[in-house]
C-alpha cells in the first residue's frame, strides 16, 4: 500500500502501518460487539449487518468508476463505514433502510467530498443522522433482546428515563445488564463489554489513543453527574456513559482519523465538546440520545481546532 | 434578423446559461425555504415572474432621469410596488397560498434576483431587452425551484401536487424538512455544473 498520506503538520515520522492495515483491524476489533448483537436481537440484525457492508463497498466502487477514480474497496474503508452504520442502526428496521444508509454515507457523505481523508463528517454518522430524520418511525423503534421483531416494541433506557423513569431499577435494569448489553438499543452499541474489549486492542496496537474517548465521557459524566434534571449532584454517572451510543461513539466513532483533530491537545478539545454536547441534547433538547450529533457538529469545528493547536515549528519561540 | 437573434438571447440566457439559482446562485433564501411543495414553488413562480419582469421594464424606463447616487432607493421603491400589488393580488385569490408562503412572499422585495437584474441589466439597457432579460431570468428562478420542489415533495412526502404517486413508498421526510433542501440545492448545482462543462 502506497497510499500513505500526509495530512499533520511537519515533521512527519512515517509509519509501517498503512491504511488498510489500520481499517481492516479496526473492523476486526468491532466483530464481537456485533456477534454479541445478533446474538441479543435475532438473525435480521445479521443481514442488516451484512447488507449495510456489501451496499457499502458496491457504491464506493460504483462511485470511483464513474469519477474515474482507481477503486480502492480493498482498503477496507468503505467496508467499516458499512459496519459501523449497521452498528447504530435498531435491530428492527426493515432491510432497505441500511440500503439507503450506506448508499448515502458513501456517496454523499464521502464521495462528493473527494473521498477517503478529504470527507468533513463521519459518513456512517451523517447516514445515520440521515435515516434518523427521514424515517423516525422506523429508526426508534427498538425491541428488547431475544424479543422477537415483529411483536415486542421498546423503548432504550435512555428514552425511558427521559420520559419520567426515576432510576434504572425502575426500568427492572441492573448496571450489569448495561454492561453485558441486555437491553433494548442499537444493534452494535449494546455490548459494552466487548467494545471495550476491542477497544482495548486499538489501544495496545497504538491505532487510537486514550485522549479523545476520556474526555468524551469524563464530561459527559461529569455534567451528568451535576446537572441531573432532579436536582444537583443527584445524576446517575455509570448509567449516563453505559446507555446509549456513547462507549461506540467515543471509542469508535470519534477517534476516526479523518474526521478528528491531529494533536493530543485538539483531541481533548474535540472529546470536551462531544461530551458537553452529548450532554445537552440528552438533558434538553427532544432526542433521548445526543452521541451521533454530537460527533458530527464537533466534526465541524475540526479545521478550527486544529488550526488553533498547530504545533510550534522546532527551535522557535 | 440579427437583431432578433439578440433579444431571443437575452431571454433564453436566464432559463439555462446564466440560470439564477444554478449557476448564478442568487435568490436561495425563497429557494431554500418555499421549496417545500410544488403549490408553493409555483405560486412563488408566478409572483417572482410578475414583479422582475415589470420592475425591470420601470426601471429601464425610469433609466435616464434617475439620479446614479440614490438609484439603489429608487428601485426598491419600483420593486416593493409591484410585490406589493401581488401580495394583494394573491391574498385576494389565493388566500391560502400566501399562508403557506408566509413571510417569503414581501421579502421578495429584497430577492438578490431582481435587485441583481436591476443592477446589472436594466439599468443600462433598453425597455425591450430588459423585459426579455426580466422574463428570462423570472422564468429561469422557476424552472429551477419548480425542479427543486418537486423532488423535495416526491422524495419527503411521496406526492406531487398533494396527490399521492406510489402507494409502497416510504417517503423520507428529511428532504422536507431544511436540510433536505440544502442536500437537493448542492447536488442539482453539482449536477448542472457537470452538464456545462461538457
Amino acid at each position: 500500500m502506497k497510499n500513505n498520506l500526509l495530512v499533520s503538520f511537519w515533521p512527519h515520522i512515517q509509519m509501517k502501518d498503512s491504511i488498510t492495515k489500520i481499517m481492516w483491524i479496526v473492523f476486526l476489533s468491532l466483530i464481537p460487539a456485533g456477534i454479541a448483537g445478533v446474538y441479543f436481537f435475532g438473525l435480521h440484525s445479521l443481514v442488516l449487518i451484512f447488507v449495510s457492508i456489501v451496499t457499502a463497498v458496491f457504491t464506493e466502487a460504483l462511485i470511483q468508476l464513474i469519477r474515474k477514480k482507481k477503486i480502492t474497496i480493498y482498503d477496507g474503508s468503505a467496508a467499516l463505514t458499512g459496519l459501523l452504520l449497521a452498528y447504530n442502526l435498531p435491530p428492527a428496521v426493515p432491510f432497505w433502510i441500511p440500503i439507503v444508509g450506506s448508499f448515502f454515507a458513501i456517496a454523499i457523505a464521502k464521495q462528493t467530498f473527494g473521498g477517503l481523508g478529504r470527507n468533513i463528517f463521519n459518513p456512517a454518522l451523517s447516514a445515520r443522522v440521515f435515516l434518523l430524520l427521514s424515517w423516525p418511525t422506523y429508526m426508534t423503534a427498538f425491541v428488547n433482546p431475544f424479543g422477537s421483531a415483529d411483536t415486542i416494541s421498546s423503548a432504550t433506557p435512555l428514552s425511558t428515563l427521559k420520559e419520567g423513569g426515576r432510576t434504572l431499577s425502575d426500568i427492572g435494569l441492573t448496571y450489569m445488564d448495561l454492561f453485558l448489553g441486555r437491553r433494548a438499543g442499537c444493534i452494535g452499541e449494546v455490548a459494552i463489554f466487548l467494545l471495550l474489549l476491542g477497544a482495548l486492542v486499538l489501544l495496545i496496537l497504538k491505532i487510537i489513543t486514550l485522549h479523545t474517548p476520556l474526555s468524551f465521557i469524563f464530561m459527559l459524566a461529569i455534567f451528568s453527574w451535576i446537572f441531573d434534571k432532579h436536582g444537583l449532584f443527584k445524576g446517575d454517572v455509570l448509567f449516563s456513559i453505559m446507555s446509549g451510543g456513547v462507549i461506540l461513539g467515543a471509542f469508535f466513532m470519534a477517534t476516526d482519523y479523518v474526521t478528528s483533530p491531529l494533536t493530543k491537545k485538539g483531541k481533548i478539545v474535540f472529546g470536551i465538546g462531544c461530551g458537553l454536547i452529548t450532554f445537552i441534547i440528552r438533558r434538553f433538547a427532544g432526542y433521548p440520545e445526543g452521541v451521533s450529533f454530537s460527533i458530527l457538529i464537533m466534526n465541524a469545528f475540526v479545521p478550527l481546532i486544529d488550526r488553533i493547536f498547530k504545533p510550534s515549528v522546532y527551535g522557535k519561540k | 434578423m440579427a437583431k432578433n437573434n439578440n433579444l431571443w438571447q437575452e431571454f433564453s440566457k436566464g432559463l439555462f446559461k446564466e440560470n439564477p439559482i444554478f449557476y448564478i446562485v442568487l435568490g436561495l433564501c425563497p429557494t431554500l425555504a418555499i421549496t417545500t411543495s410544488l403549490e408553493n414553488a409555483l405560486g412563488m413562480s408566478g409572483a417572482v415572474i410578475f414583479v422582475l419582469t415589470f420592475s425591470n421594464v420601470v426601471i429601464s424606463s425610469i433609466r435616464k432621469i434617475v439620479p446614479d447616487k440614490i438609484r439603489i432607493p429608487c428601485f426598491i421603491v419600483v420593486i416593493a410596488s409591484f410585490v406589493t400589488i401581488t401580495e394583494l393580488l394573491m391574498q385576494g385569490y389565493f388566500p391560502i397560498l400566501v399562508k403557506h408562503l408566509g413571510i417569503f412572499l414581501p421579502l421578495i422585495v429584497v430577492n438578490c434576483i431582481i435587485m441583481g437584474r436591476a443592477e446589472a441589466f436594466a439599468k443600462n439597457h433598453k425597455v425591450i431587452p430588459s423585459l426579455l432579460d426580466g422574463l428570462g431570468m423570472g422564468v429561469g428562478f422557476s424552472l429551477a425551484i419548480i425542479l427543486i420542489a418537486g423532488m423535495r415533495e416526491f422524495l419527503g412526502t411521496g406526492k406531487i401536487l398533494g396527490r399521492i404517486v406510489f402507494r409502497c413508498f416510504s417517503p423520507s421526510l428529511i428532504f422536507v424538512l431544511p436540510p433536505g433542501a440544502l442536500l437537493t440545492l448542492g447536488l442539482l448545482i453539482a449536477l448542472f455544473n457537470r452538464i456545462k462543462k461538457r
